[in-house]
């Protein structure tokens, strides 16, 4: 048993809960609130959306309770559905939702409402420093992608996220009746480290990546917790005990990104335990098009949790980062007791979800390099749904163009192979080429020599080997026809 | 039973006058419901029928108080099932060791097929669905026992320790071959009008083509679930999640071996159904009331969304196959359809599943002399289901692809071969023999539509920016839909509902149909609303209980407000009638034929004589006076009959009609698609909500849109279902909502048959609206041939069908 202080709704909770307890768990069988609803409970249709605060200064943001430990919740602040009209009125999204003839079977609908809710504040806190831009389509869609609703086909809920802004709030939102300082005052970590090698259950979040490593030598047998959107799968899908948990979460050093040389290269080091919603904005400033993914990474809930180390260490041959990682040439920094190591990301895929993590070590940052203003990436992600869907494929073409010939040609895919992959003698094929058909031609040869991909529920391997072929044909076409509309525009950067 | 009955002579001549009169002028042929959103000032204080009201749960559904399965309260002691699940296709179950499973933690019970006290067999209509595998195993994921723990992860994980031994054999997948060795779970059958091959031998122009239309799974939000209370005289009350609780009440029964009448059923609401609830609820109820009866303790069944999806049969696919014979205009003249409707396992309701798949194989076009057949392919899969449309979606298929077909092969647009092929004056009777009413109003929504969406100046330029864009090609189509309405079988099409006053005035309404998300229950209460003369407010339903309106039929076949809203008038009527001749006996000058119940009050006489009193004080005085303030009413469908063997009869009370125009946007290289606009314009009759109503158009459509486009439902050679989960199924999202989306009812053209206040059913029949999208994207691909071909474009149409195509049709191009 681990215990947990928090505040839920506006008011300390205090918790005793098993290391694998989920939030939705706790909720509907522990504290009886069975307003927050369990779908899927894979973190993938946001019945379950509820919103998450780091402290009483920081926004909401929206999570699948259903994947998410817990223990997380230790020191911080949760509001569920049922804490939007405690106070007898509703909430400009929940009356919004009303008046816009949303909800129909009404399952899906707390969870849209919480959606809506963060949105709502994080609206309302822009407005207060001035910003009064209304939400355009694409963060409406950030913020609803991760929302199924099967009755409504979304038009009236679209409706209630713009006429919500028409609506007065209350003034606070949650009637708070813990004071800030309650709030933070919350112990934060116990540091009664089970001893080696016991068998009894724990939840740890170390603070420094000292302790963690420490941990992490100390209990090999351990799971490491990051944002736990795959591996609280393995509890909700598989019915696998989670007992011994290490959470990563708690250590500062591993959610920077700090500007660095490296080898020679300027770059960035990236925390592993950083968020892909908390990345997008380097990504926004430096790789357009790697924000372009990242929007389409999961749902909105998913990337308020999932981590880029996470999305790396899972070695899914699906991970929508790593091929794009790949094509940057990024170095993994390695940790343990024993000391650390750098190691380019290739050499990190080993085979199917094997990687070179030895027992004892976690992955502490991520080293991309800088790209030359005449470098150009491109990252074309294939999936049956644009939104909340795993790659079918995913290409990222890394190059520069120099007097009519391609150069320092990266290449690399994800849904090709076992792992994520770069694609080496497709790279050579179009490597100081001139850009004309015969190079591709030369270069799509090459692809479907390197790949023999698998079929699967997301695709077949013909259509992966056609369409991966016609990604690089797209690349030809963006090469020479600029003034020619390529791709949907949805789907476009 | 769906069984379809047989028309005597006799009766038929009664409908034939019956027919008259509703369709004359009768008193009940004239009523209507008038807009009141139109009647200024009134839209406040005048929630009633007609009016665009919130649905009734509305409130309680945005802050979590809605109440579903799972979320209801059960004693401490309550136990969790978790069910075991065949891991093969097909075989033999040799034996199943589950020793392991009752020593562990926390189980308290396991059952399996030896531990059925009654009837082990649950199929709804015919024989063919076991509660738990007795020996022969038909489908991969079917239920081979239960184990009932104190809590559902303890149940989970005790499921796993079984062992099972089975001699496992080759399963049947493909329902081609079935139906070639004539493996059916029905006998095939066959609707034929006129000399269908003279029209295909003196044909100036033969259509022929095949087409693989998917399955789909239902995604109700909330899964399947139940909770059984035992009873303390051997009975059993069962909460669940079910359109369907009178034959829950009946099967729950029958596995027990106990009355009807020890057997309650309630249904409050249900997180979605969409026919997935309609038969496939009932085998988790059966086994968590064994599991009540035999420990005393109530039993809670929530599938986990992984079982769900590999226990639960889906949406039937069909293999379409279609020779047609038009005239020099493209105007069919007659032809020969056949249906493969691939069923599964067992027989569940695919029989009346694939007559409707046969009824609708014409859509909204004349056949001419046309034969459709239609066959019940058995395959080792879960048993199919009923899915919003009944197999009408799957049948329309086979026509709009053959309106395309044709539509290239004459080089017109395929809405010019679509409006020469509707039924209209001299082509208005179906392959079964049935009229089609009201063809000005589907040729009017036609060139409404068309005007609204601009389909013609589009389309020209379409055509330009296809003709200069290499990559991008962009797609139109208008597509229509006309579905009959009715339950196929016969004595489904009745209704009960029960009315009570109680002495505040306050009104509570029972009826037999659930509430799915539909709106069923606010429409109904605007119903009583409406006849009583008060605001929607003082009208409340509970929930649909088998005690309070006893041996009612699914809500489905988007009857239910038809049928309940028709009980529940019969209802009002009557007691409001009641309260008339009260009232003229009671009060001295009251004129009975004066009398009228508005806003809240009685009214009696105009201008100066006027008399009014209100609707509390009337309640309580005619309670002193010891008048009965409770009613029943009942309503069953007249005219309806099918003569199964000769195919031919009148099996709708009348037809729903719509239109779509959806326009895509295909990225060629890479199959991705994006739907930019979509138009509709959708016949409800008299609208009896508004917003209800709209909601159902705009839901049907994206749901009818995902079954084509992004749902792919995929299993292994072994036939173990890959997509069980959202993670590999996809429904539509937020995004795929297209951004500029125009729905509008059709206006002015109330039921021609005596339906509620003449309203429409609008439950299903919008569902195809997305067939506009499929045949959107066609043409888009068409362009790439120059509009020569429509190339084959099986469904789903997922980006990968989309970019296969595309291939095929640029290698078959040069």
């Amino acid at each position: 048993m681990t215990t947990i202080d928090f505040v839920l709704n506006g008011r300390q909770q205090h918790c005793d809960i098993a290391p694998d307890t989920s939030i939705l768990t706790l909720l509907r069988e522990q504290l009886g609130l069975t307003g927050t609803k369990e779908g899927c409970a894979s973190g993938d249709c946001g019945a379950c959306t509820v919103a998450l605060s780091d402290n009483a200064t920081q926004g909401y943001r929206s999570i699948n309770s259903c994947i998410t430990p817990a223990a997380k919740l230790k020191g911080k602040r949760l509001v569920t559905v049922e804490g939007l009209s405690a106070a007898g009125t509703l909430h400009p999204a929940q009356q919004a939702m009303v008046e816009c003839h949303a909800s129909q079977c009404g399952f899906c609908t707390p969870g849209i409402v919480m959606s809506l809710f963060t949105l709502y504040e994080r609206v309302r806190h822009e407005a207060e420093r001035g910003n009064t831009t209304p939400p355009d389509q694409e963060s409406l869609e950030a913020t609803l992608g991760g929302n199924l609703c099967r009755c409504t086909g979304y038009r009236p809920i679209r409706d209630a996220a713009l006429a919500m802004f028409d609506l007065d709030a209350p003034h606070d939102v949650v009637q708070d009746t813990v004071s800030q300082a309650d709030a933070e005052s919350v112990t934060t970590d116990p540091t009664e480290a089970p001893t080696p090698g016991s068998d009894a259950a724990f939840y740890l979040r170390p603070q420094t990546l000292d302790e963690l490593v420490t941990l992490r030598r100390d209990h090999p047998n351990a799971r490491l917790v990051a944002g736990a959107t795959d591996l609280w799968l393995e509890s909700t899908q598989r019915l696998k005990p989670l007992s011994r948990l290490i959470d990563l979460s708690g250590v500062d050093e591993l959610r920077k990104i700090d500007a660095a040389e490296h080898a020679g290269q300027q770059g960035w080091w990236i925390g592993a335990g950083i968020t892909f919603e908390a990345l997008t904005p380097w990504a926004h400033a430096h790789f357009p098009a790697f924000a372009h993914l990242l929007h389409r990474l999961g749902s909105q809930q998913i990337r308020h949790q999932g981590t880029l180390g996470g999305n790396i260490a899972n070695a899914s041959p699906i991970g929508d980062t790593p091929p794009v990682l790949l094509a940057l040439d990024a170095k993994l920094r390695l940790v343990s007791t024993r000391g650390r190591r750098d190691l380019p990301l290739t050499d990190f895929f080993l085979d199917y979800k094997r990687t070179a993590l030895a027992d004892d070590e976690v992955i502490a940052a991520i080293f991309v390099p800088q790209r030359p203003p005449e470098v150009q990436l491109k990252v074309w992600k294939l999936s049956k749904r644009r939104e909340d869907d795993i790659s079918a494929l995913l290409g990222a073409f890394y190059y520069r163009v120099e007097q009519g010939t391609l150069q320092d040609v990266r290449v690399a895919f994800g849904g090709m192979a076992a792992t994520p992959a770069r694609a080496l003698s497709v790279e050579q094929a179009l490597e100081g080429q001139p850009i004309d058909a015969a190079t591709f031609a030369q270069a799509r040869a090459q692809l479907e020599k390197s790949f023999q991909p698998m079929s699967d529920a997301r695709g077949s391997s013909d259509y992966r080997q056609q369409a991966a072929a016609n990604l690089l044909e797209r690349l030809f076409l963006v090469l020479t026809s600029e003034d020619e509309e390529v791709m949907l525009h949805a789907y476009a950067r | 039973m769906r069984t379809l009955v047989k028309l005597d002579r006799e009766s038929a001549r009664a409908r034939h006058e019956l027919d008259g009169k509703i369709k004359g002028d009768a008193p009940l042929a004239r009523q209507t419901v008038e807009p009141q959103d139109q009647k200024e000032g009134q839209k406040q204080e005048h929630r009633q029928a007609g009016s665009a009201c919130a649905h009734e749960s509305a409130v309680n559904h945005v802050s979590g108080k809605a109440r579903y399965i799972d979320d209801l309260p059960s004693p401490a002691n309550a136990l969790h099932i978790a069910l075991g699940l065949s891991p093969i296709a097909h075989g033999t179950l040799t034996a199943l060791d589950l020793d392991a499973v009752r020593r562990a933690e926390g189980v308290v019970d396991v059952i399996a097929f030896a531990d059925i006290p009654g009837h082990s067999d649950i199929g709804p209509v015919f024989p063919g669905d076991p509660l738990f595998v007795e020996r022969e195993i038909g489908y991969a994921g079917q239920c081979l026992f239960a184990v009932a723990a104190q809590s559902l992860t303890l149940a989970r994980r005790a499921v796993a320790l079984a062992t099972i031994r089975f001699d496992e054999q080759t399963p049947s997948l493909d329902p081609i071959e079935a139906a070639a060795k004539a493996d059916f779970v029905r006998p095939p059958h066959e609707q034929c009008s006129g000399n269908w091959q003279a029209r295909l031998d003196e044909a100036v122009h033969c259509i022929e083509g095949e087409l693989d239309v998917g399955g789909q799974e239902h995604f109700y939000l909330e899964g399947q679930a139940c909770v059984v209370h035992p009873t303390e005289d051997d009975g059993v009350v069962v909460h669940t999640s079910n359109q369907h609780p009178s034959e829950t009440q009946k099967l729950v029964a029958e596995v027990l071996g106990i009355p009807l009448h020890a057997v309650v059923v309630e249904v409050r609401r249900m997180g979605g159904g969409f026919g997935g609830k309609e038969t496939q609820a009932s085998p988790w109820a059966c086994i968590a009331a064994i599991i009540a009866r035999r420990t005393g303790r109530t039993a809670r069944l929530r599938l986990p969304r992984r079982d769900d999806m590999h226990l639960t049969g889906k949406r039937h696919p069909f293999h379409n196959h279609y020779r047609l014979a038009t005239d020099e205009q493209g105007v069919i003249q007659g032809g020969d359809i056949t249906l493969i409707g691939n069923c599964g396992y067992s027989p569940d309701l695919s029989d009346a599943i694939v007559d409707r798949a046969m009824f609708h194989a014409d859509n909204a076009y004349s056949l001419g002399e046309a034969r459709v057949v239609g066959y019940r392919a058995r395959t080792h899969t879960a048993s199919n289901t009923a899915f919003r449309g009944f197999g009408g979606p799957q049948g329309m298929m086979v026509i709009e692809a053959a309106m395309d077909d044709i539509a290239r092969r004459l080089g017109e647009d395929p809405l010019t071969i679509r409006k020469r092929n509707f039924y209209r004056e001299g082509r208005e009777t179906t392959h079964y023999g049935q009229t089609v009413d009201q063809r000005g109003l589907l040729h009017a929504l036609i060139a409404q539509l068309e005007r609204s969406s601009d389909y013609w100046q589009r389309r020209e330029a379409i055509t330009q920016f296809n003709a200069d864009s290499r990559i991008i090609k962009r797609g139109l189509a208008l597509t229509p839909v006309k579905f009959g309405i009715s339950f196929t079988a016969q004595h489904l099409n009745q209704a009960g509902a029960l009315l009570h006053v109680y002495t505040d005035g306050s009104v509570l309404i029972n009826h037999g149909g659930t509430e799915m998300g539909q709106g069923l229950h606010t429409k109904v209460c605007q119903t009583v609303a409406l006849e009583l003369g008060l605001d929607l407010d003082e009208v409340r339903i509970s929930a649909t209980r088998t005690d309070k309106v006893p041996n009612t039929s699914p809500t489905a076949a988007s009857s239910g407000t038809d049928l309940n809203g028709m009980a529940a008038r019969d209802a009002a009527i009557r007691l409001r009638e009641r309260l008339f001749d009260f009232a003229a006996a009671h009060y001295p000058d009251f004129e009975r034929a004066d009398m009228r119940l508005e806003r809240g009050e009685l009214i009696v006489g105009t201008g100066e004589s006027e008399r009014r009193i209100g609707w509390g004080e009337l309640i309580q005085t005619a309670y002193l006076n010891r008048v009965s303030l409770s009613e029943k009413g009942f309503y069953a469908t007249p005219l309806i009959h099918y003569d199964r063997t000769t195919g031919q009869g009148r099996p709708f009370y009348y037809y729903a009609f719509g239109a779509a125009v959806a326009e895509v946007s295909v990225d060629t290289l890479s199959g991705e698609y994006r739907v930019e606009r979509v138009d509709i314009l959708h016949d409800v009759g008299n609208s009896i909500n508004p917003a209800i109503d709209i909601g159902q158009v705009e839901g049907g459509f994206v749901q009818g849109m995902g079954w084509l486009t992004s749902e792919e439902l995929s299993w292994n050679d072994k036939g173990v279902l890959l997509s069980d989960g959202p993670a590999t199924y996809k429904i539509p999202a937020f995004g795929d909502l297209p951004p500029v989306f125009n729905v509008a009812l059709m206006e002015g053209h109330p039921n021609s048959m005596a339906s509620l206040y003449r309203s429409k059913a609008v439950g299903e029949p919008p569902f195809m609206l997305g067939i506009s999208v499929w045949s959107a994207l066609r043409d888009a691909l068409a362009s790439l041939v120059d509009y020569r071909q429509a190339p084959r474009l099986d469904t789903p149409a997922t980006p990968e069908r989309v970019l296969l195509a595309a291939q095929r049709l640029r290698t078959s191009a040069f």
